[in-house]
């Protein structure tokens, strides 16, 4: 029951997430014209990076899935191997992400360049923000799992990671359609 | 969304933590809903950095595409199904829909409206004169 009461809350939060961002999407695609005469969405991104960050987000929703199984098998060792895989290619993410932010400030096309690249800015970090809560999560339950094993608690946590991360991902593909792939070409 | 422990199961027979009859995801699940979403992504990349449609409907293509992967996610990653005993998981996620629809073309229609309407900015400075 227990169990039931916390995975529906959680997903409760999950929903009132995606209208958050739903609110960054709108503000970016009301303000992606308004570059006040600086760089557009086409002179700054790089679809094949924002490409290669969709693979990696996706292939560590598979892991994180696979490592669901696992506990459901309670297969202690694929369990943490699995989460590890996705907590690397989750850092990969962040790191491709990171070092695009550090390029575009760079070269002087931070967030206070123009309405569309504070907009951008704001809508990528906070799903950079969201992967990296997810980062530090998963070590949590990473070091839970192997201090209490598959106790109830644990388990609960691990599922509502689970269903995050899940989250983060299909928030990433609209980031990924709609700013890089809409907004860079435009 | 499907119940994590079997609720109808008494605890001694069964640890918490195993999943209804395979309600919650296999390996063949999440490998479909895998593939599916990799093949999706790479058409949105495929389509949207060659030239061989008009702007506006790789656009249109594009965001097809995006809606499809979102749902192959939620149904083989998240397991949202119209089980019955998932109703109120769908109400509540159908409402997050309504009020996402509302939020994102109602601000994009206002905004475009306003735009049209305004009066262009060197009209304005020169007015304020």
């Amino acid at each position: 029951m227990r169990q039931r009461i916390t995975a529906f809350g959680f997903y409760l939060y999950l929903l009132s997430d995606a209208i958050l961002f739903a609110g960054l999407f709108a503000t970016f695609a009301v303000l992606h014209n308004s570059t006040n005469g600086g760089p557009t969405g086409h002179d700054l991104f790089s679809l094949k990076n924002a490409y290669i960050e969709t693979a990696l987000l996706l292939t560590s929703s598979l892991t994180c899935g696979m490592a669901m199984l696992a506990c459901d098998g309670r297969n202690r060792f694929g369990a943490l191997f699995m989460l590890g895989v996705t907590v690397l290619l989750g850092a990969s993410f962040l790191n491709l992400e990171l070092s695009e932010f550090s390029h575009l400030i760079a070269d002087g096309a931070g967030p206070d360049r123009s309405a569309f690249l504070s907009s951008f800015f704001t809508l990528v970090s906070t799903h950079g923000l969201h992967v990296f809560a997810g980062l530090l999560w998963a070590i949590y339950i990473g070091v839970q799992l192997l201090r209490r094993g598959f106790s109830p608690a644990v388990m609960r946590r691990f599922f509502c990671f689970s269903l995050f991360w899940h989250v983060i991902d299909v928030v990433w593909i609209g980031v990924f359609t709609f700013v890089y792939l809409v907004g860079g070409r435009a | 969304m499907t119940d994590y422990v079997d609720h109808r199961a008494k605890v001694a027979e069964r640890p918490p933590g195993i999943r209804v009859s395979g309600g919650h995801g296999t390996w063949h699940g999440y490998l479909i809903g895998y593939i599916s979403a990799a093949l999706l992504t790479t058409a949105a990349f495929v389509l949207a950095t060659n030239e061989w449609m008009t702007p506006a409907s790789v656009v249109a293509a594009v965001s097809v595409l995006a809606v499809a992967q979102m749902l192959v996610h939620l149904i083989f990653f998240l397991h949202i199904n119209t089980a019955p005993e998932q109703r109120t998981n769908i109400l509540a996620f159908a409402t997050t829909m309504l009020i996402i629809l509302i939020v994102v073309v109602g601000s994009l229609w206002i905004m475009s409206h306003l735009r049209h309407n305004m009066m262009p900015m060197e009209m304005l400075i020169k007015m304020q004169r």
